[in-house]
């Protein structure tokens, strides 16, 4: 199963690198959310999946399953979603000044 | 010694603070006493029964670098040289330079360049000496650039900025390959080994890149052009970096280095030809100038050449005499430089061509022009050293000895070139002395009327005078308690020469009346052949070479920064990916990383195989779709599998959290859109969409390849059993991630806490502000 779900994180992966590659700034934003999670299924998967029990104190089970990198993605996920939401609303502030969502129009002209 | 060396630097620091107060006391005064006590410690060496002394200090141990001192009777008389003369130099500019000016960088600078080469001297450790090597560089731009906003100022700074530390690079790659040969990094073990390093085929390498250091350094030709324009610096600061330590730096160099480097005669050949070259060439060119200072300039350049020469004889007397007139020069030079000063302070010009007759406007100066320029002619009166290391000079230049067609042709020309090189000496130091003082007063053309200097300014000129005389008078005395120890350690064995006035009847003696004949005939005919400079170097000029490679260097380093810098943000996501690809990839196959080897896996089961299957397809497919709404949902279809993913891996706190963040991410999405434009049908090349689609595919395969390797190659146990078993105990907490996250790992939890007040505080004022229409 693990290496099923690398295959699956790599797809993230890819898609993601794709549509960060394209011009218009939503479709950058999606990128970068693809990317994110494609990160934290990845991290999960190489703890290895599905070993004991959930790493909730029980008493009488002594296998759980790895709690660090679940602690670890936690947070991934908590600075991801402030990232995507930052870059959304940068897209908006940036589409409500400039009137084009075109990065190729988007380059700075302070070049000396 | 250490605190003798760190003393101006740590007063450095203060300085600043005490230039508060500059309008009530002139900062100069309240450091003054700083190098005068660095002087007196080092006098208390001085004696027939000097010791060589070490002390160190560990600063880098792992990389054997540390701040071990050794003074020896070299670096004792440059360290004299340093604290005495900066002193002298202190005292000056506190009537040179007042109290609007901005003191307090003058003086910190001048106080880091005194550290700096405190440093350079008595280093035993040559990355040390590096280091200090640089500074000296820094500190000498700096007071170049002091009047800032003069244009010939900064073009002066940068120019000698990036010679010297085009040397000092060079000599870094010197000492990096002589670490490499011998194995220490102190000098005195590399002097142990000096057959080792002479042997070894690095030491045509070492040899040019030391070679090159102390050339730039030392202003040798062909390096020599970025010392006259840094004449722009402050008179103070031209008599203390530029004439009698900083260029003197390179001399010390090559006399440090001399043990080691003497065991090959190409040393001989191209120190002896560049230094007696320079000392031609910069002594033909000072006739020309109409500056003072440029005079002075050119004069140091001949004369530090005069030494370099000497260094590559390496004869006993050569090297005797040039250790004297190391000290010879630092005291007629000095006294000219702040004479110059002071006729410019004075007259409101340094132009030649303005001045004259100022013999009776100011009369101090005048009698201590005549000692300094007569002494630096080297006019043979038994009061004026100058003559003593010069007579010597040309004894040195007869006693050579050579193998090889090219050396025996360079031994032949050494005493005429250095007769030549004497006779322009002669001529610029009557021209430099009687332009000024005697001829016709030229009142209309002075910008202020002269008078002489306050006394306080002409007593440190009056002090390295009396340092002329008395050396020219009791030589015996300094030969005994400081030269005589400088010259062992630059011969590496005892060279105790006697200083006499009178030689008899010795081709040296003939040497020098012909110097004062021909020079006494040349300056006074000097209208009749000036001609000659229009001739040679006429148009003929390194300054040209460097302004040349100066523009070519900035437009070529433009064009390769604009050829990637496009703008296009795609482009350098391009760049970035490619080259984190390579990267990878090329540790992956070279460390053999890559293992596919499958064991321990957990079973495939359907449920998870289908939710795989929607995601995978979820996500080629939002390259695909072109519709806002239908993206934001795709995007929200692979959040939500992701959640339950995390269902099936036991992992209730992550599906909790991802199910949260995907919802609210989903409304986000939903605001947003309704402002931005749709999406457009990709209307780019095939070309670069190949481009994308090779990117996306060859990272989506790397990282395949490295989760695989990387799952089956396990290099260590999981810490996870700590955090397991003690959860309850320790933190009394039944959650396990929640436990890490807010005790075990608290402090970093906070600081994801501030990113994300940091990003909706960033969100509302985007959203809340409105630019403001007129400003930009």
């Amino acid at each position: 199963m693990e290496i099923i779900m690398t295959g699956l994180a790599s797809i993230l992966f890819g898609a993601g690198i794709y549509n960060l590659l394209q011009k218009q700034l939503l479709r950058i934003v999606v990128g970068t959310v693809l990317v994110s999670h494609g990160a934290h299924l990845y991290f999960l998967t190489m703890a290895q999946l599905k070993r004991g029990a959930p790493p909730l104190v029980v008493d009488g089970v002594t296998e759980y399953a790895d709690p660090l990198p679940q602690a670890l993605v936690l947070t991934a996920i908590v600075i991801a979603f402030g990232v995507t939401s930052f870059l959304l609303v940068l897209a908006y502030r940036t589409y409500t000044l400039n009137k084009t969502d075109n990065m190729e129009e988007l380059r700075g002209s302070d070049h000396e | 010694m250490i605190y003798a060396v760190f003393a101006p630097l740590l007063f450095a620091v203060l300085i600043p603070f005490l230039s508060r107060w500059k309008e009530k006391v002139h900062t100069g005064w309240l450091i003054l006493p700083v190098p005068f006590l660095i002087f007196l410690y080092f006098l208390q060496f001085v004696g027939p029964n000097f010791e060589p002394q070490v002390q160190s200090v560990q600063w880098i141990p792992s990389l054997d670098i540390s701040l071990s001192f050794h003074l020896d009777g070299l670096s004792l008389l440059f360290a004299l040289l340093i604290s005495g003369i900066g002193t002298l130099v202190v005292l000056y500019s506190i009537y040179y330079l007042n109290h609007k000016e901005q003191l307090g960088h003058f003086y910190t600078y001048l106080y880091i360049f005194m550290t700096a080469m405190l440093g350079v001297v008595l280093s035993d450790n040559v990355f040390a000496l590096y280091a200090f090597w640089e500074f000296t560089s820094i500190s000498s731009f700096l007071l170049i650039g002091y009047w800032h906003y003069r244009e010939r100022s900064r073009y002066g700074a940068l120019k000698s900025m990036l010679i010297t530390v085009l040397g000092g690079f060079s000599l870094l790659a010197g000492i990096i390959l002589l670490t490499i040969v011998t194995g220490t990094t102190s000098i005195r073990e590399m002097v142990a080994q000096a057959d080792v390093i002479v042997d070894s085929h690095y030491f045509p390498f070492i040899l040019a890149f030391l070679l090159l250091g102390a050339f730039t350094k030392s202003a040798q030709f062909p390096f020599h052009i970025w010392l006259p324009d840094a004449m722009e610096a402050p008179t103070p600061v031209s008599a203390y970096l530029h004439s009698a330590t900083m260029v003197k730096a390179g001399i010390y160099l090559m006399a440090r280095f001399s043990p080691i480097l003497a065991g090959d005669p190409n040393f001989f050949f191209l120190l002896s030809l560049f230094g007696i070259v320079t000392l031609v060439w910069g002594s033909f060119m000072a006739v020309r100038q109409t500056d003072l200072k440029g005079i002075l300039a050119y004069s140091t350049i001949s004369q530090l050449g005069m030494i370099m020469a000497m260094l590559g004889f390496g004869t006993d007397v050569a090297l005797f005499a040039a250790v004297f007139h190391i000290l010879n020069h630092a005291t007629f030079k000095g006294s000219l430089f702040m004479v110059a000063g002071i006729v410019d302070h004075e007259t409101g010009t340094r132009d030649i061509r303005k001045l004259g007759g100022l013999m009776t406007f100011m009369p101090i100066s005048f009698t201590l022009a005549i000692f300094g320029t007569f002494s630096m002619a080297g006019v043979p009166l038994p009061f004026l050293n100058g003559f003593y290391s010069k007579e010597m000079f040309f004894d040195a230049t007869l006693v050579n000895s050579a193998s090889g067609p090219f050396m025996e042709a360079l031994v032949a020309a050494l005493p005429v070139l250095a007769v030549i090189g004497s006779i322009f000496t002669f001529v610029y130091s009557m021209y430099l002395f009687f332009g000024t003082f005697t001829g016709k007063y030229k009142e209309e053309e002075l910008p202020q009327t002269p008078h002489e200097a306050p006394k306080m300014m002409l007593l440190p000129p009056f002090i390295l005078i009396l340092g002329v005389i008395t050396i020219g008078l009791f030589p015996e005395m300094f030969n005994q308690g400081l030269i005589t120890h400088a010259a062992d350690a630059v011969f590496g064995a005892e060279n105790n020469q006697d200083i006499y006035f009178w030689h008899g009847l010795v081709p040296a003696f003939y040497m020098s009346v012909a110097v004062v004949v021909l020079g006494i005939t040349l300056y006074l005919t000097k209208s009749k052949w000036e001609g000659i400079y229009s001739v040679l170097p006429g148009r003929l000029s390194f300054n040209r070479v460097y302004d040349w490679l100066i523009e070519k260097i900035e437009t070529g380093s433009n064009k390769v920064t604009t050829s990637y810098m496009t703008g296009s943000l795609r482009f350098y996501m391009v760049l970035t990916l490619t080259a984190i690809f390579a990267i990878t990839l090329g540790v992956l196959i070279q460390t053999n990383g890559v293992n596919f080897e499958v064991t321990d896996v957990a079973p495939i089961t359907t449920k998870e195989l289908i939710v795989a299957a929607i995601m995978a397809i979820a996500a080629i497919a939002t390259i695909f779709v072109h519709n806002r709404i239908a993206i934001i949902l795709i995007v929200g279809v692979i959040g939500y599998g992701l959640a339950i993913l995390f269902v099936f891996y036991r992992a209730p706190d992550l599906a909790l959290t991802q199910l949260i963040v995907e919802t609210v991410t989903v409304v986000l999405f939903m605001l947003c859109f309704y402002h931005l434009p749709n999406l457009q049908k990709s209307t780019t090349p095939l070309l670069t969409k190949g481009v994308n689609v090779a990117i996306s595919v060859g990272f989506g395969l790397l990282l395949m390849v490295i989760g695989v390797s990387a799952y089956n190659s396990r290099a260590f146990d999981s810490i996870a059993d700590y955090y397991i078993e003690n959860a309850d105990p320790l933190a009394g907490g039944y959650n396990m991630v929640n436990v890490i996250l807010v005790d075990f790992r608290g402090i970093d939890t906070l600081f994801e806490v501030a990113v994300l007040f940091g990003a909706a505080l960033a969100i509302i004022a985007m959203i809340k502000l409105r630019r403001d229409k007129g400003a930009k």
